[in-house]
């Protein structure tokens, strides 16, 4: 251990370097993890508060008399809320937003609160025909309070402003806003007519666990038999947690990702600092050291700088989780609070120190096999590494390692694998492409090319060149960094496809039969055209293939007849048309777009849907349409391309069955500047309080800061990336540059000019690190269009313009820290560096 | 008072003197003389005289602190790095103890680093004679590494006259070999020079190898303690 110490003196930088490769991967693993730990606890120390209550019975149907009757006993303390999608009408400003409405009565939540400005108003709005409204919403309108809303035919006093809603993250808020009326009050907004998607939620409060899991337990079959869905206090900390998990997954996998590209670090820090011992293992060796203490002598010296490194990083990212918190907090449904995780710091330096010695090992485990005979001769041929049978082992357990932690992250052994199979790919594939870089260079440069350039290109390929390493660290930088960029360009690509062009770009529904003709007329005055109108009938499932929900719940054990109990809950909304529309696509069977008085009703099934719900051509399914049974055979399935903008259906009726049944109707058209929009949506919602409006500009819009959010999240994690690829890029060109520095001096001596020792070090970095670029820009190109044409199954059309951009960035930053470690040269005589250096 | 022609040092009244934290240590102190051109001189005294400094002056690897070296009519303080680098490239050969070849270059690569840098074209066969006059013609592809020391330094007399310099500078040339070595390699070093009519200026300890040239300048503590002409006739 003394020696271990003593030998470290001289070159500690050399292991700082090393050293400050792990810390950011550290870092960031330990603040992710943190943040996981203190997520975890904050959601179990608040599940209460998520829900507000302990038992929630969802519905969306009428209830049966028995179930009513039940309801009503439930729990020491009850409440209940009706939501719904909704416009709503500033009075003042004239502005008129989609919404959720929410009418609520009794004591919700019993657990946390709903915080508004002033507090009391959260009580005072159940008093009166007063509303809640989202601040957010509130700001945007420039409402006050004391001003009036429109919900339907009904005007409500603004109380308060929402700030939040127990369970609802600020993201939800920003998609569709609050507004809380009291449920009195909901009948007279003439909302609640037909066609209108209720939700109705009922909260109950109980003494104690043990007596909501009783009652669970006792009414499950009547509440499973009516389809309602109930939410406890367990279920929803479940569930909030499993939502995370992707999230964690995502996070500590680009943390990962950063401490691989540290590893590179760690793994060339360690080979030049071996190689720089030579002598002083061979002298030691000479002087009686064994082989094996040799090797533990560097082992514990790396041992001890990897903790050091680790526990930097893990101080660091103990520090960083303090900002995570703020990046997320609009992803997060709790309030979250922040620690000091041990467990979080443990995992750091565990994953740090098994890091640091592992990519140490190929390089250590060459001590053992350096000569006494080079302490006579630094060139004695016995120096060569033998090929040695460990160091294959060693290989062996980082790539198990690698999986391993993949797959603690993970959790499933083939997500795992395709991801470890996937940055070896591109390891191996940057390897091949640095080598097959050496071999056209050594070829192919011709004689007559001038010197400098010669000279620049050939230190790629010369003795003891960082060609290797160099290009796996920009490349693996630059394909991390370039794949995010490209994918989060996918997503929102895919969002810019479906609303460019001159279709329609807003949606007007829940229009009623009797509003269709004026609301025509309204459109035409506006000169606006109807750009399509479609009728939706609401209906259920009662029957498939000849039997009810409660015989295939006596059935239930078989997974394929536990699908089809879910084609019986909830609505079914449908439409009937003569002929297909260009989004849809027969793939098997055959469309009949009429049928026969008296025949059989053909209808048509969106593919995906019929399989979830097992069903196939010639199956019989019965609807349930407002009362009235009607009898279907699957005649065709089809394939519907989601990503317009316009109602589409997984259940098609042909003509001639449905046009009597209750419907409402959805117009589509097309507004060319937002004022118009605007004006629209005042005169629709003056004239017909039940239409509600979707404009796809807003829709774009949310989404657009939806994604900018995302990508800050993403952007975060590959800064961690970027920055150690950057250091692992400056570890090794710091590596090399005492070998560098010894060059350029001589040339120096020899007449070199500033400019040739310049352009021969800018061109050999330069060159290099546009080629490794380049490299990883292509295996990012090809990740990414694999990723969008078959997992997101998008058009992909990666702008060239920002790759150009990278191209040219990374390889002047690369040239730039070449440049930079070789400015001693230029800045001191030769004469003294030579004396350094000999 | 121009430096008669023949003279191609002229080195007058040059101190050199390092600062460290506030101390001062003057290495050469006063030292003037010069150099004939076509003579081989001799730097000699023992460890710490300012041997190497006085050679790094002389060829404008290092700037004086005051006084003036003059090279070839060309005086060097008066110049930028670069402009010396030139001065260097043009008129000055150097041969290390060490070596100092560049280990990422083959022998024949570093013999013609010179020229390359000076932009001449098609040097290869006159790298190659000299590496032949050297007698390693036939390892002209092989590294540093692959080479003994006796091998690298005749690498190194070879890339030392590949530029026909006007002065050689030569730091204790036989300093990292053996005794027979050492007689093979000056052999060498004094033939090559009488070949080119180079002026010759050896910083060595080795007074045998002193006595091989036509003037000793004998430096102790700094300063020229003795200028002994060794004219051999």
């Amino acid at each position: 251990m003394k020696m271990a110490w003593r030998d470290s003196r001289k070159n500690r930088s050399r292991l700082l370097l090393f050293m400050s490769s792990i810390i950011l991967g550290i870092a960031a693993l330990v603040a992710v993890y943190s943040f996981k730990a203190n997520l975890q606890r904050d959601i179990d120390e608040q599940a209460k508060t998520l829900t507000g209550a302990d038992l929630i019975v969802d519905s969306r149907r009428p209830l049966s008399p028995a179930v009513k009757a039940l309801l009503d006993t439930l729990g020491s303390k009850r409440a209940r809320e009706r939501n719904f999608v909704s416009m709503v009408y500033f009075m003042k400003g004239e502005g008129s937003r989609l919404v959720e409405i929410k009418a609520l009565n009794g004591d919700f939540p019993f657990y946390g609160s709903i915080e508004t400005k002033p507090i009391s108003a959260a009580k005072t709005f159940k008093t009166d025909r007063k509303a809640l409204v989202d601040h957010t919403l509130m700001l945007q309108y420039q409402a006050k309070l004391g001003d009036s809303i429109k919900i339907g035919n009904l005007s409500f006093v603004i109380e308060g402003s929402l700030e939040s809603v127990p369970g609802q993250t600020g993201l939800a808020s920003t998609v569709t806003p609050v507004v809380y009326i009291p449920l009195e009050y909901l009948e007279k907004t003439g909302l609640t007519q037909l066609g209108s998607r209720i939700q109705t939620r009922y909260f109950y409060k109980y003494q104690d666990v043990a007596s909501v899991n009783r009652d669970l337990k006792r009414h499950q079959q009547l509440l499973d038999k009516e389809q309602l869905r109930t939410e406890t206090v367990a279920t929803k900390k479940e569930s909030t947690g499993r939502a995370f998990k992707n999230l964690n997954q995502f996070l500590a996998l680009s943390g990962f990702i950063a401490l691989l590209l540290g590893c590179i670090g760690v793994g060339t820090s360690i080979q030049v600092y071996i190689k720089e011992k030579l002598g002083t293992i061979a002298t030691l060796r000479c002087l009686g050291l064994k082989a094996r203490e040799a090797f533990l002598i560097y082992l514990l010296q790396v041992a001890v700088i990897g903790l050091l490194g680790a526990a930097a990083g893990a101080f660091l990212g103990t520090a960083l989780q303090f900002l995570l918190p703020l990046i997320l907090k609009d992803f997060i449904p709790v309030e979250l609070s922040m620690g000091v995780s041990w467990a979080a710091i443990g995992q750091g330096l565990a994953t740090g120190l098994i890091i640091s010695v592992l990519f140490a090992l190929p390089s250590l485990i060459s001590v053992r096999n350096i000569s006494p005979l080079n302490a006579i001769r630094a060139s004695f041929e016995g120096a060569k590494p033998k090929r040695d049978p460990l160091k294959w082992l060693v290989y062996l357990l980082i790539i198990g390692f690698i999986y391993g932690f993949t797959y603690l992250q993970m959790k499933d052994a083939i997500q795992a694998f395709a991801f470890v199979a996937g940055i070896l790919l591109a390891f191996l594939l940057l390897v091949g492409q640095s080598q097959l870089l050496m071999l056209v260079l050594r070829k192919m440069i011709p004689e007559r090319m001038a010197y400098v350039w010669r000279q620049g290109f050939a230190n790629l390929y010369r003795p003891n060149n960082q060609t290797m390493v160099l290009s796996l660290a920009i490349g693996l930088s630059t394909l991390f960094i370039v794949t995010l960029y490209l994918v989060q360009g996918v997503l929102l690509n895919k969002v810019e496809v479906s609303g460019s062009g001159s279709k329609s770009n807003m949606v007007l529904f829940d229009i009623q039969p009797v509003q269709k003709e004026p609301l025509v007329k309204l459109l035409k005055t506006n000169h606006l055209p109807v750009l399509g109108q479609v009728p939706i009938v609401t209906m259920r499932i009662i029957e498939i293939k000849g039997k009810t929900a409660a015989q295939y719940g006596d059935t239930a054990g078989k997974d394929k007849e536990k699908s089809m109990l879910r084609a019986f809950r909830g609505e079914v909304r449908a439409t009937y048309q003569q002929n297909l529309r260009a989004t849809e696509k027969i793939m098997e069977g055959k469309w009949i777009g009429t049928t026969p008085e008296a025949g059989t009703v053909f209808i048509s099934l969106e593919q995906n849907y019929a399989a979830g719900i097992n069903v196939g051509i010639g199956d019989s399914i019965v609807f349930d349409v407002q009362g009235m049974p009607v009898k279907t055979k699957v005649g065709s399935l089809r394939s519907v391309d989601w990503n317009t903008v316009q109602p589409n259906f997984r259940v098609v009726f042909p003509a001639g069955v449905l046009e009597e049944a209750p419907q409402f109707h959805v117009f589509m058209t097309h507004v060319a500047a937002a004022e118009q929009s605007a004006e629209l949506q005042a005169k629709v919602l003056k004239q017909f309080p039940n239409v509600s409006i979707v404009n796809l500009d807003m829709i774009l819009k949310t989404i657009g800061s939806l994604l900018d959010k995302v990508n800050f999240v993403i952007r975060f994690m590959a800064g961690f990336s970027m920055a150690t690829g950057w250091i692992v890029l400056l570890s090794a060109v710091m590596s090399s540059k005492g070998q560098r520095l010894k060059e350029s001096v001589l040339l120096r001596t020899m007449g070199a000019s500033r400019k040739q020792i310049l352009t021969i070090t800018g061109l050999e970095y330069l060159f290099l690190g546009f080629i490794a670029t380049a490299a990883g820009i292509i295996l990012a190109v090809l990740g990414s269009w694999a990723l969008a044409v078959f997992a997101l199954k998008s058009v992909y059309a990666p702008e060239i313009l920002p790759l150009l951009v990278f191209l040219v960035v990374i390889p002047l930053l690369v040239m730039l820290t070449g440049l930079y470690s070789s400015r001693s040269v230029l800045n001191h005589p030769p004469l003294e560096i030579l004396r350094k250096e000999s | 008072m121009i430096p008669p022609v023949e003279h191609i040092l002229n080195i007058r009244n040059v101190s050199k003197i390092y600062e460290n934290a506030g101390h001062k240590l003057t290495v050469l102190d006063q030292i003037n003389f010069s150099i004939q051109r076509g003579t081989t001189v001799a730097i000699t005294g023992p460890s710490g005289s300012g041997k190497t400094t006085l050679l790094g002056l002389c060829a404008g690897l290092d700037r004086s602190s005051s006084g003036t070296v003059s090279l070839n009519q060309v005086d060097l303080d008066e110049l930028t790095e670069d402009e010396r680098a030139a001065v260097r490239n043009r008129y000055v050969g150097f041969i290390f103890q060490n070596f100092q070849l560049l280990p990422t270059l083959t022998a024949l690569e570093n013999v013609m680093v010179p020229l390359e840098l000076r932009g001449e074209k098609n040097i290869k066969k006159h790298a190659l004679d000299l590496l032949d006059k050297v007698g390693l013609a036939d390892r002209s592809g092989h590294y540093p590494v692959q080479l003994s020391g006796g091998e690298q330094q005749r690498v190194s007399l070879a890339r030392a006259f590949s530029n026909q310099p006007a002065i050689l500078f030569a730091d204790e040339p036989t300093g990292n070999l053996d005794a027979e070595t050492s007689d093979k390699v000056i052999k060498l070093l004094f033939d090559l020079n009488k070949e080119a009519g180079t002026t010759l200026v050896i910083v060595t300890h080795d007074l045998d190898l002193a006595a091989k040239t036509n003037r000793m300048i004998k430096l102790k503590g700094g300063v020229v303690v003795a200028d002994l002409d060794l004219n051999h006739g």
